[in-house]
């Protein structure tokens, strides 16, 4: 049983949750493996992706989710809405709810609103990524992911690649692995990742070469550049040749290593496309793991009483 | 003070004339499979197909049915149920499966269990063998093998306890305070 | 008005009075203290005569403790132009509430006090309508845009005690050192609001270990301090008189520190809320704890009740910034920076005084003495012949903060639910007594 209504982050939940959620994942893998890949568990309620930031995959991924429970699903995308028109952000979920909603999947770029809006509703709310905060469910499909290659989480070597301070996916990787017992290792330059960072029990590096040697699992973030203001590195160029996966760099790793990445992906400059589409690549599975997962937060967070 | 309905040996036998019966009945294992329900019916299966194989001298398919997500009670129950895994070994479509459960009681698990299979596939036929029949039917559902019946109230339930999980094989009544426990 | 205060503990640093007293008030200024002996001598006059002349009302003040009436030199009053937070009314009310019979208003409204006309204003609604005496500080730049000097001259004679442009710095050198020496020719003070906005850009807390864990943006310690270095070199190119606004860091509280033993002319305030409370309050990203400077680390709150201790810290100012409710119901990147704080004020810093930081004389002095010194008002004194401004304060009394019940429009405090000891029981101020 989860704790909570809702689902705002890593940080909130407890290991025993964490291995809940995957294993109840693992159940829903096998519907979107059949051909009716719909079940009637969740019938009659609806669900509101309410996303104020542009997402094509983690949108699609949830609405694939909520569908496949047999939920309605609305969309609610910020430019098609009323928040336009000035109204506040707990006006506007207010009104989602008077709507009938039972879970409201959010996405903004405020750290803390889903927070915000989880004490004032009913409903369910589950964090699609909130400002530089946290996107706990790409964090729990990672360590789907990761569980279902190597068999377990701890005792292994993970690095996380990239713009560490302004990723949310890299915030509840970083949550989620260490508290299921990974070591995990930052890997990218000094103005990208924060000094107290370490009090988190991670390792940090600023050698590529450094950081990724023998490790279990490489995670490849993107370089976000509508989040970051410029200025903390000279270019894509610079960083690329310091910090890009490449076929050189990747036989650092052991040999049944596996490379992930959260997408989109800038193919080129944090990753080359030989790896990206290459063997150790598990990159389309972690998709086709976050409709499964997402399926096992809605299904667990509509078990909890309110 | 649970009462015991059945032991070790009563099970035993029970199962063997089940076995024979589904043989009898199907005119053989072809086209045949076995689906337990998780997870009293999973064990029950795992034993008629070890009766099966003793007789026919051949295996015959078992598969695994959780029926969680299925289920018509989600909002009532006071615990949610935990999700177990689905693995149907056989190919649903054009075979004949004969679902397998511990106890029948309302008959709400088998309908769960059948929109479940019907969502997996077309089976040509559908049965049903149940390890005991307590009565007490809420839906139009009758079990096509049956190990014992047995007649009870709505403020007792049955319980049957397997050697797979590490118990003696016994089937007990137990009485409950309200009704709807969790074999349905 | 005419009282007569009895059998309070009366504590005035400015007599160095401190002790059992009768104040007696006639039309509104103070008549005479007795204490002492001359206490003894009358009780017994009187006695005989029967006590009390009519037409005056005698406040039995045992127990009580009675100072001079206290002096927030940093308030936002928000009007003219953002009533809805606040209005000159409602803000002087909150501050007799808490005390308060001065307050200094800084001129970030709209439009911006930096115009003699917006002074006469502020000061004209402050006579029809205030409960306490208003000082309207002007803003040092035109717009409070940091390029031209106000008039400043101008509106020290309209009424203006002192100029700053708070809620921003004053990012450009030459400007600030030009303020600094255009204010020596009429001998104000320049308060500054010391951040360097290119360190504290888009920061909506204190920098560290807690702003990364809720993904919010860090407005690092050094943004105060390397503007707080710069000015006071500044002031010490200038002479000008430089008074530094809500002090933050141990960081400042040092350099405040060697700037004055270096003999530089420069006085610094604190905000009771950062000697109360650390950034561990924006937990749950609770807007109420959003302020500007950030609420900082332990280390830090122990550094500013050092400065307080050893009198780095001249003055205890709120910053009393009220923020209409829904403004505070945004994200929390999104809300307003400011903590409403008169009505709280008051019990904060008698906290301090329990924990031995300060001798009631000190905390005396760092909300009514000093202030009226750094602002050359003649306040802050019970002397014989002054306005009667005072407050007589239950310093037993245990409440609990409940920002609904605020006077004040703002009810934007971290501190709601907090049990406090110590309020005013009387505010006696523009001829008026108020009971609480």
């Amino acid at each position: 049983m989860l704790n909570s209504k809702d689902l705002l982050g890593i940080k909130e939940l407890t290991e025993q949750e964490i291995l809940l959620i995957l294993d109840t994942a693992a159940g829903f893998k096998d519907i979107i493996g059949r051909d009716i890949k719909k079940v009637p568990t969740l019938r009659g309620k609806t669900t509101v992706n309410l996303f104020f930031e542009p997402s094509t995959r983690t949108r699609t991924s949830f609405e694939l989710a909520a569908k496949r429970l047999s939920t309605d699903v609305v969309n609610f995308s910020v430019p098609t809405s009323s928040v336009v028109k000035g109204e506040s952000l707990l006006d506007t979920v207010l009104t989602v709810q008077a709507l009938g909603a039972d879970f409201i999947i959010i996405r903004h770029s405020s750290s803390g609103a889903p927070h915000l809006i989880s004490r004032k509703l009913r409903a369910s709310i589950i964090n699609a990524g909130d400002g530089t905060n946290e996107h706990p469910t790409q964090a729990l499909l990672d360590a789907f992911t990761i569980k279902e290659k190597k068999g377990k989480i701890g005792g292994l070597d993970i690095a996380i690649v990239g713009d560490i301070a302004h990723s949310r996916v890299a915030k509840s990787n970083i949550y989620c692995l260490t508290k299921l017992g990974a070591n995990v290792r930052l890997i990218g330059p000094p103005t990208l990742i924060p000094k107290e960072i370490e009090d988190l029990g991670v390792g940090v590096f600023h050698n590529m070469e450094d950081g990724i040697r023998d490790a279990d699992v490489l995670m490849m973030l993107r370089i976000q550049t509508e989040r970051q203001d410029k200025g903390f590195f000279p270019s894509t160029e610079e960083y690329s040749k310091n910090w890009c996966l490449t076929s050189d760099r990747i036989t650092l790793v052991k040999d049944n290593a596996i490379v992930m990445h959260p997408g989109p992906m800038n193919r080129g400059i944090e990753i080359v496309s030989e790896i990206a589409d290459g063997p150790r690549s598990v990159i389309l599975e972690q998709v086709t793991n976050g409709i499964a997962v997402r399926m096992a937060v809605m299904y667990l967070l509509a078990g909890v009483k309110r | 003070m649970p009462k015991e309905l059945m032991n070790k040996q009563d099970i035993d036998r029970a199962v063997t004339r089940m076995a024979h019966e589904i043989l009898e009945k199907n005119k053989g294992m072809d086209r045949l499979c076995l689906v337990g329900i998780q997870r009293g019916g999973v064990y029950l299966a795992q034993r008629l197909a070890a009766k099966i194989k003793q007789i026919e001298k051949k295996d015959i398919p078992v598969g695994v049915l959780d029926i969680a997500f299925y289920r018509d009670d989600l909002n009532i129950r006071k615990e949610q149920p935990v999700v177990r895994r689905t693995e149907i070994l056989c190919e649903v479509t054009d075979l004949k499966i004969v679902l397998v459960d511990d106890v029948l009681f309302t008959g709400r698990s088998i309908r769960a269990a059948m929109d479940a299979l019907i969502d997996i596939g077309r089976p040509s036929l559908i049965q049903l063998a149940v390890l005991v029949d307590r009565g007490h039917r809420e839906l139009p559902i009758k079990a096509d093998y049956v190990g014992k019946n047995i007649p009870t109230s709505l403020s007792e339930t049955v319980v049957v306890r397997f050697e797979e999980e590490g118990l003696e094989d016994r089937v007990v009544l137990e009485k409950t305070s309200q009704g709807q426990p969790d074999n349905a | 008005m005419n009282v007569l205060i009895k059998n309070g503990h009366v504590l005035d640093p400015s007599q160095g009075i401190d002790g059992p007293g009768d104040i007696l008030i006639e039309a509104g200024i103070i008549k005479e203290i007795k204490t002492g002996d001359a206490l003894a001598r009358d009780e017994g006059a009187k006695r005989e005569s029967g006590s009390g002349a009519s037409g005056i009302r005698t406040i039995d003040a045992g127990g009580l403790l009675i100072v001079p009436g206290l002096i927030d030199m940093h308030v936002h009053l928000r009007e003219p132009g953002f009533e809805y937070k606040e209005t000159i009314r409602t803000g002087t009310l909150a501050a007799v509430k808490g005390g308060f019979t001065t307050v200094c208003c800084m001129p970030n409204t709209s439009p911006v006090n930096d115009h003699a006309s917006v002074t006469e204003f502020i000061i004209r609604k402050a006579k029809q309508e205030g409960h306490c005496t208003v000082h309207p500080i002007g803003a040092i730049t035109k717009g409070q845009r940091g390029e031209e000097l106000a008039e400043i001259g101008t509106m020290k004679s309209e009424g203006c005690i002192a100029f700053s442009d708070d809620g921003q710095p004053v990012m450009n050198s030459t400007v600030m050192r030009r303020a600094l020496e255009y204010s020596k020719a009429f001998n104000v003070p320049v308060i500054s609001h010391s951040e360097d906005l290119t360190l504290s850009e888009g920061g909506v807390m204190n920098e560290g270990l807690i702003a990364v864990t809720l993904g919010l943006r860090g407005i690092p310690a050094e943004a105060e301090q390397v503007m707080i270095f710069r000015d006071i070199l500044l002031a010490e190119l200038t002479g000008g008189r430089l008074h530094i606004a809500h002090v933050s860091t141990a960081g400042s509280v040092n350099l405040v520190r060697e700037a004055k033993k270096r003999g530089i002319n420069v006085t610094a305030e604190t905000c009771p809320h950062y000697f109360s409370v650390t950034e561990d309050a924006v937990r749950g990203y609770s807007t109420n704890a959003k302020v500007n400077p950030p609420l900082r680390t332990s280390r830090d709150v122990e550094a500013i009740k050092e400065g307080l201790t050893d009198g780095t810290i001249d003055v205890i100012a709120t910053d009393h910034a009220p923020h209409h409710a829904d403004e505070k119901s945004r994200p929390f990147d999104m809300a307003p920076f400011g903590i409403s704080g008169l009505e709280t004020a008051l019990g904060l810093s008698l906290g301090l005084v329990e924990e031995g930081i300060l001798t009631r004389n000190q905390l005396v002095e760092r909300l009514t003495v000093n202030p009226a010194r750094i602002l050359g008002l003649g306040k802050g004194t019970l002397t014989a012949g002054s306005e009667a401004e005072l407050v007589v304060i239950d310093e037993k009394r245990e409440y609990e903060v409940k920002a609904e019940e605020f006077l004040s429009k703002g009810r934007n405090t971290p501190f709601d639910g907090r049990v406090l000891k110590g309020m005013p029981v009387f505010t006696i101020c523009k001829g008026k007594i108020y009971e609480w």
